[in-house]
Formats: C-alpha cells, structure tokens, sequence
C-alpha cells in the first residue's frame, strides 16, 4: 500500500527506540514527532564517530581534528543547503533552534545598527503573523512591536482550521514590512498556501518569513522555489540532534542584516572601540556552535535524502488520511484542523467531549505505551480561538505505521470507557 | 494513578459551585496546562471552616483534588485543615517515596500515585494551593 521502494518496517530497524519495551512490558507507539521525531543510527552514529575520532573546535584550529571537524561542520551546511535547494552554501545559519532563527530575523528591525531601508521599523509600520503560529513564530513579534511602536497584526483562522485570506489586501498592506506564518501548523496540520500571501507582500514591498519547522521534516521544500525571504526550521523533528537549529535567508538581506550575537568566530577585526564582522553565515554564528550537533543534523539530511522526501510524505499522506477516517469512529471525537487528507500534514489535534487531555495521554500512556502530546502545544491563541484550553495531539513521521493508529483508536476507546 | 475513588470524585464532584457567604476568593491557574479553580472559604469566628466552595476546569486529578478537599477541609477547624493540607504537600512532592499518614488525609490517600508523575503532582495541588491562599486571606 506504500509508495513503491518505501518499506516501513526496514525504516524502523534503523530506530531502535520503536522496538524498546516500556516499563509495565508495554511496547512504545510513538506519536509525538510532531514535537520532537527520534534518530535513525545514521545520525548516532555520525555523532559518535566524529566526538570519539575527529572532534576539534571549528574555524580556528590549525591542527589535524581542528581541520577534520571544520570540514565535517562545514559538510553539514553543504548538506542542509543542498537539502532545501538553498542557492548557496553561505545562506545557511546555524542557530540553535528554530526559535533562535526566528529571533535573529525579527532583531535585525528597528536596529539602529542596521542602516538598511527593508528593515527600518517604527511607530506607524506593521507585522503580519497569524492566530495559528507556535509561539516561536509569536513572541519575537511583539517583542519586536513592543521595543519599536510598530503594530503587531495577523491572520485569523477558519472554522476549518485554515488561515483566512479574506483580508489579505488591507492586512498586508503599504505599511507592512515583514509577514512571517507557519508553512504547516504544529497544531491543525494545515499546510498554508504561501504564493497568494508572497505575492501580496511583494506588491506592497514587504519582507516574507517562514517557520518551516513542521514541513521541512515532513515534504521536500525548495527554498528558491517557495520565493520567501527567510526560512526557519530545527534539526530535532527531521530526525537530527536537538540544539541545531537553521536560518536560511536570501544572501543579499543576510549581508544587510546587523549581526545577533556578538562573540568569538563572528568577527573580521575588533579593535577596543569598535569591531568589523566576519562575512555570512559567520556573522551570526558568534562562539563555539553545536558542532556535533550540525553534523548529527548533516547525517540526518542524509538519511532522510536516502530514503526520498516525496516518498516520506506520501507515506504520511497515507496515514493521515487513514487516521481521519479512523479516529472520528471514537465517540465525542472532535478533531481540530482540516478533516480531509488535503493541504494537510500528519499532525492531528482533537478534544473527546468531557474528557481532559491529560487524562487522555495519561491513559494511552499507562495502559497502551502510547505517547501523544496534550495541552496548547505553544500555540494558546489558535486554542483560544476554538474555545478550548487544550487538546491531544498525534503526529506521524517516516517510521510510523496503521497500526500504530488502530493501536491509538483501540486506546481512545479504552480512555472513553475509564472516564465515560 | 486513576484510583477508583478520584474517577468517582471526578465524576460526581462534591460540594462544586461557588456559594455565599464566604469571606475570601482566589483564582489560582496551572500554566503549563490550563487548569484553573476558582475557590471561596467562610471561616467562623470560632476557626470553624464553614464552607468550601469551588469551581474550575481541569484534569479529573485537579478535578477530584478539589472534591475531595471540599469533603476533608468543610467542617473541620483551619489549624486541623492546615495540617492535612501540608501532609498532602509532603505526599505529593515526595516523588513517590514518602509514605503517607492515613489517618491524617483520609480520601486524599488516593493520590499517592500521582506523585510518581511530577507532569501531574502540579494538578493535584492546584485547589490545595488555592485552599491555603484563601484561608491566609480570610485571616489577614
């Protein structure tokens, strides 16, 4: 039933964790990669290797494993700009997560450092995000609004769980200078149709951002073709490390930015007054980065690529159009986000009437070694904006199977009976 | 963790809904997950807890916390009510290693097995909490 050459079950020999039993003899069903996606042994061992035979600091030491680790992290961004079609190499940053990504874009506005016209924010200027970010893709804006007087402002959702487009026109407008959204909803799974939004902000002058973090693990994202102007994502849900995170951004904005970080590696020369920066990605990559961390991350890019993008999301596909079958048999089901497998990832949210998510994914837990993720999985407002203060969350990646999903129905029955 | 006297607390929930008189009321809130209680004591002149009343959204754990206070606290005196709300402290923050005083907590032994779950122990707090913050207010 797979997309031909995809064999699942060869994929999780690769994830050990998937065949670990639990405390209690409970075998592991792990749907929660939508928070964060385990590691193939390609990627453990990358990172073994290199910490036990080649580690050196990157960028500075002259000698043999100060060279091997350079060319190792330096390999990483080749493979991470390969893997999003970045036009060059020097448009990967990497920070330490997507959240930093986001950060260092929204603090190069308003920054007397900068002298760059598309990044002049005040009193009178707008941002545009929407109700259904992450708070990642939330809070660096109103910091941002809050230091400089501009007006925060953002797209609402529909019933449906798709970004509303009705006012595009007035909501991007003159007085926009950067739309940054979610290329797919950590929440609702809705992948979000960019061109419309781009060409609007395009009209109007307006810079455009990304938070990829939930498709770039998920479908093949070609960065020169999206158009965008910044795109984030984070290593740990594309079965990379934690603490690698990437900023890809269009060079010549890059190279008008300020830098973020002042430290070791970001500079050209610093004298006691004053200081001239190393040219991009350097600039803002100021310290020691997580080198092992990009490489893990280089190694996963590989995996993934080895596998095949188009195949991992048409598996997906497959699995969350059987689960949106599967799941509404439940009895109160409700399930927050687009009900049909269309523009859609493999993440879904639902509420079951009367009964708290906590006590939902305590069950499936205990009883069934299911983990799902419950709460507002930092997105409060898109919560608030349904009416409820949390759901449960399931979320599908390459190694996860339909009988994963009847394992998580059979559960929700079980959580119906003890709370019914 | 799900004893059968919290899911028998959670779904038939003693003493709920805000009532009057009473001489304070706090909102307490669990950040991390949303669940929030409302909650109001009347204390007689004599340190009598007359009433406690409550209302809020949650887990069936915070839920049948709140009931279960309801039943231990109403009818006995602030300083008896006091102590079972410490040693339910002590229970819960014991991360499964204190073992608890029976006679002290009555019902509220059924959350021993919460405190295994340190996701959850907040939950079980949350009217408790809310309970000594309003009886310090009532005082003060």
């Amino acid at each position: 039933m797979s997309a031909p050459g995809f064999d699942v079950e060869r994929i999780r020999k690769d994830f050990p964790v998937l065949g670990r039993e639990l405390p209690g003899g409970r075998s592991l069903v792990y749907l929660d990669s939508g928070n964060s996606s385990q590691k193939p042994t390609q990627v453990v061992e990358t990172m073994r290797d290199h910490l036990t035979w080649h580690y050196g600091n990157v960028g500075r030491a002259l000698h043999v494993l100060g060279s091997e680790s350079t060319e190792a992290y330096e390999g990483a961004r080749d493979k991470i700009a390969a893997f999003v079609k970045a036009p060059s190499r020097d448009e990967i940053v990497f920070t330490k997560n997507a959240s930093e990504a986001l950060n260092l874009v929204a603090y190069a506005f308003g920054n007397p450092i900068g002298e760059d016209e598309r990044f002049r924010i005040g009193p009178g200027d707008e941002i545009v995000i929407s109700e259904m970010e992450h708070h990642s893709n939330i809070v660096p804006w109103q910091l941002l609004a809050q230091r400089t007087g501009a007006t925060l402002r953002w797209f609402p959702v529909t019933d449906e769980g798709r970004l509303d487009v009705d006012g595009l026109d007035e909501l991007v407008n003159e007085r926009t200078k950067i739309v940054s959204i979610a290329h797919q909803s950590n929440v609702l799974g809705t992948v979000n149709s960019v061109s419309p939004i781009l060409a609007r902000a395009r009209e109007v002058g307006a810079l455009m951002m990304l938070d990829a973090s939930q498709s770039v693990p998920h479908q093949p994202v070609d960065v020169t073709e999206l158009g965008v102007d910044f795109v984030a994502f984070t290593g740990h849900k594309m079965a990379g490390p934690s603490g690698i995170g990437v900023l890809w951004g269009r060079r010549e904005l890059l190279d008008a930015m300020p830098p973020f970080l002042g430290g070791g590696e970001m500079i050209e020369a610093v004298w006691m007054d004053r200081s001239t920066y190393a040219p991009v990605p350097h600039k803002f990559e100021a310290g020691t980065p997580p080198i092992v961390e990009a490489i893990g991350l280089g190694a996963a890019a590989d995996y993934l690529t080895a596998v095949g993008m188009d195949q991992i999301k048409a598996h997906e596909k497959e699995l969350v159009a059987y689960a949106l079958e599967a799941l509404p048999e439940v009895p109160g089901l409700r399930i927050i986000g687009p009900r049909t497998p269309i523009s859609r990832g493999g993440t879904i949210s639902f509420t079951l009437e009367g009964i708290h998510p906590h006590d939902v994914g305590q069950i499936l837990d205990d009883v069934y070694g299911i983990a799902v993720r419950v709460g507002h999985h930092c997105a409060r407002p898109l919560h608030l904006r349904f009416g409820i203060p949390a759901t449960t969350r399931a979320s599908f990646y390459l190694y996860n199977t339909t009988a994963e999903i009847d394992a998580l129905v059979r559960g929700l029955h079980h959580v119906q009976k003890v709370f019914g | 963790m799900y004893q059968e006297l919290i899911l028998e607390h959670y779904k038939h929930p003693q003493g709920r809904g805000l009532r009057d008189p009473y001489d304070a009321e706090v909102h307490h809130v669990n950040p991390t997950c949303g669940d929030e209680v409302t909650l109001r004591v009347k204390v007689a002149d004599g340190g009598k807890v007359l009433d406690v009343s409550y209302d809020g959204q949650g887990c069936s754990i915070s839920q049948a916390a709140a009931s279960v206070l309801h039943e231990l606290a109403t009818g006995s005196t602030v300083e008896e009510s006091l102590s079972v709300v410490d040693e339910f402290t002590r229970l819960m923050q014991g991360r499964g290693q204190v073992e608890p005083d029976e006679d002290v907590l009555g019902d509220a032994v059924a959350f021993a097995g919460v405190a295994k779950f340190p996701a959850r122990v907040k939950c079980a707090l949350l009217a408790w909490m809310a309970y000594k913050d309003a009886l310090m207010r009532s005082q003060a």
